[in-house]
């Protein structure tokens, strides 16, 4: 509708284009370049020969296995996240117990707790449960912080869903079970979809409960294995930065078959 | 006659049905017990405990040996603990005004529909897709002073060191926050800048007001929801930030860039004063739980039915 471009936005586009796009040409060609090409010849120019064997050293320091981890670490945030969340979310939208508005609010109060402020305590009582090292010690607390923002966002999916509906299903004397696996849970799929991918992100890129609850090699996940790759082997950039990359990678085949539903579930990251 | 009572009789019966029905069909509260206890197991159990440990002393290994006051007397007089609260408040200030007005600016001009836009816009998200501690480890390795971008563009940096300076530090943590985060709040003010009625731009038009006074007196009132929800956003991000300061700056130089929740994580897990870190932690949730509570009456968000608003 507006007749004249907006050239001080589109100055500014091109300049933040610039930010995000160099930091990405110099990620993308040191990963495919030895470090000895990387140090001598700067981050700037562009690689002579090309190579992949900075992705061949990844995997030789256990990134196959830091991958492995993370995979399993999501999946099972994942499965806890549908199994709690939904039975929550209804409730929380359509019981009239007296004590739902409390729960809610529980739950409400969690949005703010920031995961940083329970790091002590969790590591005692991971410790004291005997999951300090074990990756269910990742998992519980990864899962938990979670639920907030998933049962916000699943309730405001729950309510779009009209009454009328729900009417039609008592006329037929459903339950509440019935009521919930053939109304409810169809017609919230976008609502899941998007806590699936907020709560895959959180533990995709979580790295501050791997980083207090986990010590080994055999636990860790690839957050933590980046920040063990950068202290102890900082000067390998293009080894590094091709871990970086693949680390990615996941989330990159999401952004690109499924953009809108990770959108969405980033919005997720502010409980929107 | 007899077809009439027939009808009504089941009409009644209906209602009936529906009324007991309702009734029927409403989830319990067993429904609401899983999440809610795993909840509290959780997240609620180690937030009460961080207030108890806080008045304990303990070292990571055995049991924690009751203090009382002695990790707040610590706390009040420590010169550290008062600086890294400067600290994380300064660096959430900068975020807002570095963050904000180039998230507006890009937000706005990115709700446009034009086909080279998108091309453009699926390049700046690309930042969205990288954890925390990844965009930590590429910026570290890019500002290298011997072999990243600094090394190639002394005119620009001088001798390169950015993190050997307190303004240096600071001016990296900003900036790569920045970078990692403006994408999300473009996002966000795209979405705010699509609802706003075109019927607006329209009236503006024909009454001459320029693409300027348009942005001035239409597009940024009608965003005011959509900034409060981004700078909340941004607030609670820059208190809680954790992963950058680790690793590009360790807090330093010195106690430079020290904020609050770094600090807490190095009283606990570098130093072993888990008692002295929950106090650090407590205070941490206290100005959170503040924060989120003052922005929440700002926002009347309590009040909000439907998250598909502001989106």
């Amino acid at each position: 509708m507006r007749h004249r471009p907006n050239y001080l936005a589109g100055f500014g586009s091109l300049i933040w284009l610039f930010l995000v796009g160099l930091p990405l040409y110099v990620m993308l060609t040191a990963t495919l370049r030895t470090q000895s090409d990387y140090s001598t010849s700067g981050p700037l120019s562009f690689p002579t020969h090309l190579t992949l064997q900075n992705y061949l050293d990844d995997f030789s320091n256990g990134f196959g296995r830091d991958f492995l981890n993370t995979i399993v670490v999501t999946l099972s945030v994942v499965a806890i996240v549908l199994l709690v969340v939904p039975p929550l979310a209804y409730a929380i939208v359509r019981s009239r117990h007296r004590t739902m508005s409390t729960v809610f609010r529980i739950f409400l109060l969690g949005l703010a707790i920031p995961a940083q402020a329970v790091i002590v305590p969790m590591f005692y009582v991971i410790s004291k449960a005997g999951l300090y090292d074990n990756l269910l010690g990742i998992i519980l607390p990864t899962a938990a912080f979670c639920l907030p923002i998933c049962t916000l966002i699943l309730t405001g999916a729950m309510r779009d869903i009209t009454p009328d509906l729900y009417e039609a299903m008592a006329v037929d004397g459903a339950s509440p079970a019935r009521v919930f696996r053939q109304l409810v849970v169809p017609l919230s799929k976008g609502g899941l979809s998007t806590i699936v991918v907020f709560a895959a992100l959180q533990a995709w890129n979580g790295f501050l409960f791997p980083l207090v609850l986990t010590q080994s090699d055999s636990t860790r996940v690839i957050t933590l294995g980046l920040f063990n790759f950068q202290t102890e082997h900082g000067v390998d950039v293009p080894a590094l930065l091709s871990a970086v990359l693949l680390s990615m990678l996941p989330i990159l085949v999401v952004y690109l078959f499924a953009r809108r539903a990770l959108v969405r579930g980033l919005m997720g990251v502010g409980g929107k | 006659m007899t077809s009439l009572t027939a009808t009504l009789a089941a009409a009644v019966e209906r209602r009936r049905a529906v009324r007991s029905g309702v009734g029927a069909t409403r989830p319990g509260l067993a429904w609401a017990v899983p999440a809610t206890l795993f909840f509290t197991l959780f997240a609620i159990v180690p937030l009460v405990l961080v207030a108890v440990l806080s008045f304990t002393g303990w070292n990571g290994i055995g049991s924690p040996q009751w203090t009382g006051l002695a990790n707040w007397t610590a706390l009040w007089h420590d010169p550290v603990m008062l600086k890294s609260l400067w600290l994380s408040a300064l660096l959430t200030t900068l975020g807002v005004v570095v963050q904000t007005p180039i998230s507006i600016l890009l937000g706005v001009w990115a709700a446009g529909h034009q086909r080279n836009r998108a091309v453009l816009l699926a390049i700046y998200f690309v930042p969205l897709l990288l954890s925390a501690t990844a965009v930590s480890v590429l910026w570290r390795a890019l500002l290298d002073p011997n072999f990243g971008i600094p090394s190639e563009a002394g005119w620009l940096f001088g001798d390169g060191n950015l993190l050997g300076t307190q303004s240096g530090s600071i001016g990296v943590l900003a900036f790569v926050g920045a970078w990692q985060w403006t994408p999300l709040h473009t996002l966000i003010y795209q979405g705010g800048a699509r609802a706003v009625p075109q019927v607006l731009y329209q009236a503006a038009a024909i009454d001459g007001a320029g693409t300027v006074r348009q942005f001035f007196h239409i597009t940024l009132p009608q965003l005011r929801n959509t900034i409060i929800t981004s700078m909340v956003l941004m607030v609670v991000g820059g208190l809680t930030t954790f992963d950058t300061v680790l690793i590009l700056t360790q807090g330093g130089p010195g106690t430079d860039t020290t904020i609050s929740a770094y600090y807490m994580y190095q009283q606990g897990f570098l130093s072993f004063d888990f008692g002295g870190a929950s106090a650090i932690a407590l205070v941490l949730v206290v100005i959170a739980t503040l924060v989120s509570l003052v922005m929440v009456r700002l926002t009347g968000y309590d009040k909000m039915n439907s998250t598909a608003e502001g989106l």
